[in-house]
């Protein structure tokens, strides 16, 4: 069981992260940054697919990824906090992709090494797609950040909203824990200095600060949301739960 | 608002190499405001489906082309030196490896 | 950058220009492409701007009746196909903008064309999509007939634009499956699924005919197009082939074409269609349809509201001028 809600995390911040990058579709502000995000959102959509069916497969009977994405409350996602921040401007999204790729990199570099083959081979196939993810956002940021007056403020400005959602990333509770003695996910406090130097370094060359605000104690992953994440899924379920038992 | 967005941003001619092996082609152009970013757009414009292992970017003014008014001056010397290509040649019959 | 052409005549002896067309106009009868840096009639010119330029706003215009169901797709698989499709159509309005600038004329001048209300797009995307069918409807109606539209414009004369054609025509081809695919399985469902699809095919199957524009009685550009080779085939012979394809597949699908002319006539191996109402063609190409202000105001704010994220860069652009190389 814990297995499945340590799989859960990584897959419904994919899903959820996926959910934010298709509401930009449409209304990027340019036509070549409209496919860029696109792709992000369908790159995020894939792993989020391939982890519900594989954190589904723990269940008895065993759920589909629509069983897990169309059909549980907001009290039983297990995504990170950060990704269910509401889009904001584009500085606001870029930051927030900075701040989830360079934790994602981190990660799933480490799950190679999982002794849950499924996720090994999972972050294997997906270690790439999150690198360019890494690249694109950091080309953006340094844009935002170095570019004018008006986009380094938005700039600075996301990242001192986004940064107290940032402690969780490494933040070890029981089922990090469970997931780590058994060998299937790393030690998430060994990521936080690497993390954390990438993101200062590109902050640096962005002539962005690093936020210093406190953590908040309320974490997406163990299930505890703020009310945002309440319209997305509102969207996200409407059709299926309208509908019970129909098949598209 | 500023000159440059009123311009908006330069445009960039895309080429690709489908597989190792193969010429770069030209397949079209992006807009982006610099060298990194062109080639990050031509990467998500033209690749989507697997169509290439290598990209060029290059600003379009930097091209430098042919006249299609001079195209005779240029092109048509080389039509009546049709011994430059093999099939000119009659090969005798059982004569092989030519 | 293309350079322009000299098409701008009006200092050469009428007999020189004469001369100039007969030439263009035999290469075009030979089948020829006509290429950016080629000398071609202004009109030639301008016609091309027009239609392809229209082409490329439709495609990014078009991005917004299907986009606004990505968030509410039915299931993954369903908002993962819809996804891909959208980006596509973004990725066709690049295409199509790139063959209209190597005419001479630049993207923001045709984006702001657009919002100056001087540029159409497609009127058919003033219709909105209530209902998770509308998406099905627009896969399989609206781009069964853009499609019907576009192959013959891989052929066209003005080589940048048939390029373009060849290459959306290519990746298009699972656009209209994927809708039709859709529409099967709501009408396979439940009751509330097939009504759905009923309402939806209610509400696409007149403006997808008005699609092909006016009839070849009263369409203005069709005969210079014709001989142009932009334009092969007429817009009713166009709208008959859609009809004829469509049919069939809507009987495949259980639903009731909203036509009560129509029928199949033997003799003519053709369908029979009621008259179409190009009242309302004219009425929502002239901004009255449900939806014109919306998509206008959703395109002129994406402009208004990126204009400082292209400032930026731009910006950056400028303070970085010794620009990193690509590494191949």
């Amino acid at each position: 069981m814990s297995q499945q809600e340590y799989i859960l995390r990584f897959a419904d911040t994919a899903l959820i992260a996926s959910q934010r990058l298709c509401e930009w579709v449409g209304h990027a502000p340019e036509l070549e940054e409209e496919l860029a995000l696109a792709n992000l959102g369908l790159d995020m959509l894939g792993q989020a697919r391939k982890l519900l069916v594989h954190a589904g497969s723990f269940s008895e009977p065993v759920q589909s990824e629509d069983d897990l994405a169309m059909h549980r409350s907001i009290g039983e996602f297990r995504n990170l906090s950060l990704v269910e921040q509401p889009n904001g401007d584009f500085a606001f999204t870029i930051v927030r992709q900075v701040l989830l790729s360079a934790w994602q990199e981190l990660l799933y570099s480490e799950l190679l090494h999982s002794s849950d083959e499924v996720l090994a081979d999972f972050a294997k196939t997906h270690l790439p797609e999150v690198s360019y993810h890494w690249r694109y956002a950091s080309t953006w940021f340094l844009r935002m950040g170095d570019g004018t007056e008006e986009s380094h403020r938005r700039a600075q400005e996301a990242l001192d909203t986004l940064w107290r959602f940032t402690g969780e990333l490494f933040t070890v509770d029981a089922v990090d824990a469970a997931a780590q003695s058994s060998g299937v996910g790393p030690d998430l406090t060994q990521l936080q200095p690497l993390w954390l130097s990438r993101v200062a370094t590109l902050c640096n060359e962005s002539t962005l600060f690093l936020p210093t605000g406190k953590p908040s104690r309320w974490f997406g992953k163990q299930g505890d949301h703020g009310e945002a994440l309440g319209f997305l899924l509102a969207d996200l379920q409407s059709l299926p739960r309208a509908h019970d038992g129909a098949s598209w | 608002m500023s000159n440059a967005s009123n311009q908006g941003w330069p445009l960039y001619e895309v080429f690709v190499r489908a597989k190792a092996g193969l010429d770069h082609r030209h397949v079209g152009s992006v807009h982006a405001p610099d060298d990194e970013l062109a080639l990050q757009h031509a990467r998500e414009l033209y690749t989507r489906r697997m169509e290439g292992v290598s990209l060029w970017v290059v600003r379009s003014s930097a091209i430098v082309a042919s006249d299609p008014a001079s195209s005779d001056a240029l092109f048509a010397p080389a039509q009546d030196k049709i011994y430059r290509h093999p099939t000119f040649y009659t090969v005798p019959e059982g004569v092989d490896n030519l | 950058m293309y350079s322009q052409g000299l098409d701008n005549l009006g200092d050469l002896p009428p007999e020189q220009e004469a001369e100039l067309v007969a030439t263009f106009q035999a290469r075009i009868d030979a089948e020829e492409k006509i290429e950016p840096k080629d000398w071609m009639p202004a009109r030639y010119r301008h016609t091309l701007v027009r239609q392809i330029s229209q082409h490329a706003h439709s495609e990014v215009v078009g991005m917004l009746p299907e986009g606004n169901w990505l968030t509410r797709a039915p299931s993954l698989h369903r908002k993962a196909i819809l996804l891909a499709k959208v980006q596509d159509e973004a990725g066709h309005g690049a295409y199509l903008y790139s063959a209209a600038e190597t005419l001479g004329v630049s993207r923001q001048e045709m984006v702001d064309d657009l919002i100056a209300g001087k540029a159409r797009y497609s009127s058919i995307f003033n219709y909105p999509t209530p209902t998770w069918a509308d998406v099905g409807a627009i896969g399989w109606l609206v781009d069964g007939a853009a499609i019907i539209n576009q192959v013959p414009l891989c052929r066209c004369s003005y080589g940048p634009y048939a390029r373009a054609m060849v290459r959306i025509c290519r990746e298009e081809s699972f656009h209209q499956r994927q809708g039709y695919d859709i529409m099967q399985s709501l009408c396979s469902g439940t009751d509330a699924q097939r009504e759905m699809a009923q309402d939806a095919l209610n509400r696409w199957w007149w403006p997808s005919l008005m699609m092909f524009g006016p009839p070849d009685s009263d369409s203005v550009h069709s005969d210079q197009s014709m001989a142009w080779k932009i334009k092969r085939f007429s817009n009713d012979d166009l709208r008959q082939k859609f009809i004829d394809i469509t049919i069939p597949q809507a009987e495949h699908l259980g639903l009731n074409v909203p036509d009560p002319d129509l029928r199949w006539d033997e003799e003519s191996q053709h369908y029979e269609f009621g008259p179409i109402d190009w009242e309302e063609f004219s009425a929502v190409l002239a901004g009255d349809g449900p939806c014109n202000e919306e998509r206008a105001d959703a395109f002129a704010h994406k402009y208004e509201d990126g204009a400082w994220v292209r400032e930026a860069a731009a910006a950056y652009a400028q303070k970085h001028t010794t620009q990193s190389k690509g590494k191949s």
